[in-house]
């Protein structure tokens, strides 16, 4: 079975979502496909055996010295990437979008496309079971791909070891890493805050999963801060049959546990906040 | 303090516009509460100003602002269309497409576009030898402007749900910005692509984390990344008094200027979750907010002494 954790808005409390589920169970595969800030890493410390390279694109790169300043590649680049400053022509590592057209039109084969070749993924051991997690390069791009290979490494190492279940850390947002996080997995649970913001992004999120063939599930986290708020989500909620497994008040103890590198549910197990956690968790298979 | 109008028309003489981006690696630390709050006391002393919402993923910023709808725009790109009557299936636009967006077979013959990977470069249409390709518009999302006040605007930028990337519908909201004085650019989070194409168009960056481990590990990456690309930072750590000190000592470390600190307080998170603006219940906060931009104005034109 294929968890997956997400939530339109940033910094709703996904990955001490996460760890808490990971932490629950003794065999588990833990994913974390926020490859753009990867954190789990950081509370579990894998012991990792398996590093790979991912090339995430191409960027062009003109050799100056075989470069005539015709100006073709400016017409053709849709990017905005190349530009003429006093008849020299220049391209903006910023803008190029790695298409390679540059380089197949230059008449005098001036521009190379160059690997981007800093992003990794890592696969390793935990307490708990196996972890497998992406680290993408500042800057660079396709994070959806890389999101798929640590998705498919996760299943590849569930299979070999016999592990059932695969918890995954998703990204925030609904663009592109998202939807390579969500599609195939068995159930998502998405974890909001009671604030206008939350709220909103809430929306876009069941937007983007009505068209995915899953079970969803929503946990409000921070629910004290705003009980009217609460309620509101809950009635969008239920008016879109989407369950609320859990209501988590603001607890200084999950800020606690990370400092500590641990989950909440390891650091405090017996607090109310850990139950609530342990609760909701159960929901996802009987919701 | 130095007199701020004096600054400006320092920092005006540098670059005819200025321009903040408010960004964090981690999400939900507080971009959209600083960068809302901080336009809001510079439109009330009516400066020209433009607040721009660059995370059109997840546009928040209308939650905060009212205003008129004074402009929208489509932001479309190109994608292909393939003629099968004239394609000769040579395969000469699947090997020349980078997106592997054009699914080709020669036996049994087949092509299909597949328009979500398509990133509209053209260069299928540069492939084609037999005119077999046109290309349509695509949509991507819409950028919004709305007149806050006289002299001040809110710009939306706002991706279709189920798009691949945000970035087209971004550079086309900074760009529709770029008549004001004055510009503040509300980022996408983490360090990738909108990221970048957000922090490039600015003069100076202010990071808004939380001093958490996840809030640290964050918050270096984007460093070492504005580092790459030359530009001015500073910080502003949300939600003080949670978490630890380590936070304080890499800024000490890397010689990072600290902006603001804002504790946490359930009155400052109240106040956001009910779409209000802190600055106008509250005269302490607007005053630091005030004072935050004249900070921000006197390291840029400091910096460049």
């Amino acid at each position: 079975m294929q968890i997956a954790i997400i939530s339109g808005k940033g910094g709703t409390g996904k990955s001490s979502i996460s760890a808490a589920f990971a932490t629950l169970q003794n065999e588990v595969v833990l994913a974390d496909c926020d490859v753009d800030a990867a954190n789990l890493y950081l509370l579990f410390n894998p012991v990792c055996d398996e590093e790979y390279t991912f090339i995430s694109g191409q960027k062009a790169v003109l050799d100056a010295h075989k470069c005539n300043n015709c100006g073709l590649c400016v017409d053709y680049c849709r990017f905005d990437a190349i530009t003429t400053k006093n008849g020299v022509i220049t391209i903006s590592e910023t803008l190029c979008d790695g298409c390679h057209l540059c380089s197949r039109i230059c008449p005098v084969e001036a521009i190379e496309m160059i690997n981007e070749d800093k992003s990794r993924m890592y696969s390793g051991y935990f307490p708990n079971g196996r972890m497998v997690y992406g680290r993408l390069a500042p800057g660079e791009e396709n994070s959806g791909r890389l999101v798929n290979l640590v998705r498919e490494k996760a299943k590849q190492v569930a299979k070999e070891s016999g592990i059932e279940t695969i918890i995954i850390d998703g990204p925030p947002g609904i663009g592109c890493p998202v939807l390579s996080t969500i599609t195939g997995v068995d159930s998502v649970v998405i974890v909001t805050e009671p604030t206008l913001s939350g709220l909103h992004d809430l929306k876009r999120t069941i937007e983007l999963i009505s068209g995915f063939k899953l079970s969803a599930n929503v946990i409000i986290n921070k629910c004290d801060i705003n009980s009217d708020m609460t309620s509101g989500i809950e009635d969008y909620c239920s008016q879109n049959s989407v369950p609320v497994i859990g209501k988590l008040p603001f607890d200084p103890l999950i800020v606690e546990a990370m400092v500590n590198c641990q989950s909440i549910t390891d650091y405090a197990p017996d607090s109310d906040i850990s139950k609530l956690i342990q609760i909701a968790y159960s929901r996802i298979f009987t919701a | 303090m130095w007199d701020v109008y004096y600054l400006l028309n320092k920092v005006n003489t540098l670059n005819s516009k200025f321009k903040i981006a408010i960004a964090s690696g981690k999400g939900g630390t507080g971009k959209t509460f600083v960068s809302t709050n901080l336009f809001n006391v510079l439109q009330k002393r009516n400066h020209d100003i433009a607040l721009v919402d660059c995370d059109a993923e997840e546009p928040n910023v209308g939650e905060f602002l009212s205003g008129e709808l004074r402009k929208s725009i489509e932001v479309t790109q190109k994608v292909p269309v393939i003629n099968t009557d004239k394609c000769t299936y040579c395969g000469k636009c699947q090997a020349y497409c980078n997106y592997n967006a054009i699914f080709f077979l020669k036996e049994p013959k087949m092509i299909r576009v597949l328009e979500e990977l398509c990133h509209g470069c053209g260069a299928c249409s540069v492939a084609c030898q037999y005119d077999a390709i046109r290309e349509k518009d695509f949509g991507l999302g819409l950028v919004s402007r709305y007149a806050v006040s006289e002299n001040s605007a809110l710009v939306e930028a706002r991706m279709n749900v189920g798009v691949y990337s945000p970035v087209s519908v971004i550079k086309q909201a900074v760009k529709e910005a770029s008549g004001s004085e004055l510009v503040i650019m509300d980022s996408p989070p983490g360090t990738s692509c909108p990221f970048i194409q957000t922090v490039a168009a600015a003069d100076y960056v202010v990071l808004v984390t939380e001093p958490t481990p996840f809030g640290v590990s964050d918050l270096m990456q984007s460093v070492e990344t504005l580092k790459s690309m030359v530009k001015l930072c500073g910080v502003i750590i949300n939600r003080a008094g949670l978490g630890n000190d380590d936070i304080y000592e890499y800024l000490k470390l890397e010689n990072i200027p600290l902006l603001m600190s804002i504790p946490f307080d359930k009155e400052i998170a109240v106040c956001y979750s009910n779409g209000k603006l802190l600055t106008n219940l509250n005269s302490e906060w607007e005053t630091k907010f005030y004072h935050l931009f004249n900070t921000i104005i006197e390291q840029y034109a400091n910096s460049h002494n």
